[in-house]
């Protein structure tokens, strides 16, 4: 298929020029909400194609799919994979995706196995608008922690080809960042009886048979050790990238307390946890934000702790999907790819997963497609002007509710790590698994 | 025009072939390279031989707790569905007179199976759990003061879900085999004499024996091949044999996982030819 579309379009170049102009025009209708459509011939051209875009369910939404194939007149496909089936699928099936979803180690794994390609920086009509987490690895001044990898280290690679990242921005990329946000836990505040703001509750003995935790082993074992770091146990040289030693301690400590009864469950999906919130089987567990909110919605207090950095502990786990171009895309098929990384920066996109609690890496585009009390709401940390409904329009908060951990700001730089892989990944499975078994 | 023996037997077999020489022995092999072969720690495989990834798996703890829970779940699965699936399809076939009503009743044990087993798992969450329907009529009725907590993510609740699921494929071929019972051999053991424990003893149980092979042989390979049921019924707080592994494929540790997987091949193995030592199927169905 992709050899039949680099046949038919041997010479696509002399037209993208035209295309490219054309979609800065059309970005800047995008802004007022409306799009007009692309001219005839280009419209033509692509109605025939079909991009398929890969990844977990949080990230490749289908509603997002939808509102892109109809603004850009091509077939979009939304397929959904848990994480490790979804890296699996990068790299031992690249043909069968176009787009991949990408977290910054996946991106990193991609390009080491060189089925990505590289994303021209300047063919991104954004770029220059991405907050400063991507371009500089700071926000409003403040550094942005490196432990585990961080957006901004998994974006650029030197040349279209290179397969190690480069340190420093390039002309480009691994992936488009697309959706990312902050986790910590979420709690029962009629429950836990006091506010919850370190991480070092989930592991109070005072809630023994009424905690969970994450049971994706990469990301659940640095949850665990913002737990035992905050508990003053321990301090890792990089939560993101443990010694065997720190691996063992932390893995010992999760066999002790499930030898104790802390851990009514572990949860793997959203859902799951979800469930587990809702049903009163636990009364704090390691959450992430919409999960929070979907209990809300439940009419179930919950609430998402403000795990702000102090003392050099505590701090939320940060996470950033973006769209990585697979390496068979060429001719119209490429075009396309670019034109739909290019609409998802343009705003449309960015306000729906923001409604969620997510973030969008080019908020003033967003910004267009959101009220000014939406807008005050998730990002500027304000009490909600009016009542605040979910994407799909199903209401979420009354009027006056201030959001959980506050501005984005305020969020996003109390981050501490980053979700990854680390090096010793496959001794901490191991060990990850001697605990589950324990 | 003849055919010679040889390719007439060929020709018999080759549909069988077909199917699984390409989705069985294919695999099977890429999975046995795979498993000698070295990781690049990127998913990146490393084309030589080593036996070092079996003796990682063969040498670890871990293996020997994770196969000790497996056959923890397979066993418990095993003798519950065993009793059931025999009983009831002795219910079927001895008790219910008219062979119209005994389908129509197996045919009702066959309608949970209509929908996915996923939903048939994950239903008994809202019925078990702390606030679910059981311990919230226990709680009522002044049965209990506390919810009991061991019977939502526990073993215990594996191995209702495994029960729930998989005594279906013990009823169908012990009913099947119970079936074929020639009803006038029984009258004849009832005419000398026999009580109903030795019918049941001497008669029902060795006739019904392929079945309850067949059906110990589904049981078992689904559960010893299953990791999904574990992890959401334990709530995560146990572990398979299947679920190590997967959780090494999803950091792209492919080498070891495959050395599991042939592992755990070679054991279900084992146990299907020990099965089929003791009972020699061929004979009983085609007799």
């Amino acid at each position: 298929m992709t050899a039949k579309d680099e046949k038919d379009n041997p010479t696509t170049s002399p037209k993208r020029v035209n295309r490219r102009s054309f979609l800065k025009a059309g970005a800047a209708v995008a802004g007022s909400g409306v799009i007009t459509g692309f001219p005839t011939i280009w419209a033509q051209e692509i109605k025939d194609i079909e991009l398929r875009h890969v990844g977990v369910s949080y990230s490749v939404v289908k509603a997002i799919g939808d509102q892109a194939a109809k603004d850009l007149g091509f077939k979009v496909t939304m397929q959904n994979l848990d994480t490790s089936a979804a890296i699996n699928r990068f790299i031992t099936q690249p043909n069968s995706v176009d787009i991949a979803d990408l977290e910054g180690w996946q991106a990193k794994l991609a390009a080491k196995r060189g089925v990505i390609q590289g994303i021209e920086a300047k063919k991104i009509a954004e770029f220059n608008n991405f907050l400063p987490i991507f371009t500089k690895g700071e926000l409003d001044g403040h550094k942005i922690p490196r432990q585990g990898i961080s957006p901004y280290e998994a974006l650029y690679i030197e040349k279209h080809d290179s397969t190690e990242l480069h340190d420093g921005v390039t002309d480009w990329l691994t992936n488009v960042p697309q959706v990312y946000n902050a986790d910590s836990i979420g709690y029962r505040p009629d429950l836990v009886g006091h506010t919850v703001t370190e991480w070092k509750d989930l592991i109070d003995p005072k809630f023994k048979g009424k905690a969970a935790i994450l049971d994706v082993p990469a990301i659940g074992i640095m949850d665990a050790a913002l737990c035992f770091e905050s508990a003053g146990l321990i301090k890792y040289g990089n939560k993101g990238n443990m010694s065997k030693k720190e691996i063992d301690f932390t893995c010992d400590k999760l066999i002790e307390l499930k030898k104790a009864g802390q851990f009514r469950a572990t949860w793997t999906t959203f859902d799951q946890s979800v469930q587990l919130m809702a049903a009163g089987e636990v009364v704090i567990q390691s959450m992430w934000s919409p999960a929070v909110a979907a209990v809300r919605v439940k009419q179930i207090p919950c609430t998402y702790a403000p795990v702000n950095i102090k003392d050099g502990k505590e701090g939320y786990r940060g996470w950033c999907n973006g769209m990585g171009l697979m390496k068979h895309l060429t001719g119209k098929k490429l075009d396309a790819a670019y034109e739909y990384m290019n609409w998802y920066m343009s705003g449309w996109q960015g306000a729906f997963v923001s409604r969620y609690g997510y973030y969008s890496p080019v908020p003033s585009t967003a910004k267009k497609f959101m009220t000014p009390a939406e807008y005050a709401f998730w990002y500027e940390g304000k009490p909600a002007p009016e009542p605040v409904t979910d994407p799909y329009g199903v209401p979420m908060e009354v009027a006056g509710t201030v959001r959980d951990g506050g501005s984005f700001v305020d969020r996003v730089t109390n981050i501490s790590c980053w979700n990854t892989l680390m090096d010793e990944a496959a001794y901490m499975n191991k060990r990850w698994n001697d605990f589950k078994v324990a | 025009m003849t055919i010679s023996r040889p390719i007439q037997s060929w020709l018999y077999i080759s549909p069988l072939m077909l199917v699984l020489i390409p989705f069985f022995v294919l695999p099977i092999l890429v999975v046995l390279v795979a498993s000698v072969f070295e990781t690049d720690g990127f998913g990146g495989l490393i084309p030589t031989f080593t036996l070092a990834n079996y003796a990682t798996v063969l040498t670890s703890g871990l293996t020997f707790n994770l196969y000790l829970e497996t056959i923890k779940f397979t066993v418990l699965t095993w003798f519950f569905t065993l009793l059931l699936g025999f009983f009831i399809a002795y219910f079927l076939v001895f008790h219910v007179r008219n062979p119209l009503l005994a389908i129509g009743l197996f045919l009702i044990c066959t309608v949970p199976f209509w929908t996915s087993n996923i939903i048939r798992m994950i239903s008994w969450i809202p019925l078990l759990g702390k606030e679910g329907l059981i311990n919230s009529a226990l709680l009522r009725l002044g049965l209990i003061r506390e919810p009991l907590e061991f019977l939502l993510y526990s073993s215990f609740a594996v191995v209702v879900a495994y029960v729930h699921q998989l005594t279906i494929f013990m009823i169908v071929p012990i009913f099947n085999s119970m079936a074929r019972i020639d009803k006038r051999v029984i009258e004849a053991a009832v005419d000398a004499g026999a009580s109903r424990f030795d019918i049941m003893r001497l008669i029902v149980v060795p006739l019904s024996k392929s079945g309850i092979a067949l059906g110990s042989i589904f049981v078992i390979s689904i559960v010893m091949g299953d990791f999904f049921v574990t992890k959401v019924m334990s709530g995560g707080g146990s572990a398979s044999v299947v679920g190590a592994f997967y959780e090494d494929i999803s950091v792209l540790q492919y080498p070891g996982a495959a050395a599991s997987a042939i592992v755990l091949t070679v054991i279900l193995l084992a146990v299907v030819s020990f099965i089929l030592r003791t009972v020699d199927i061929r004979k009983e169905i085609t007799q």
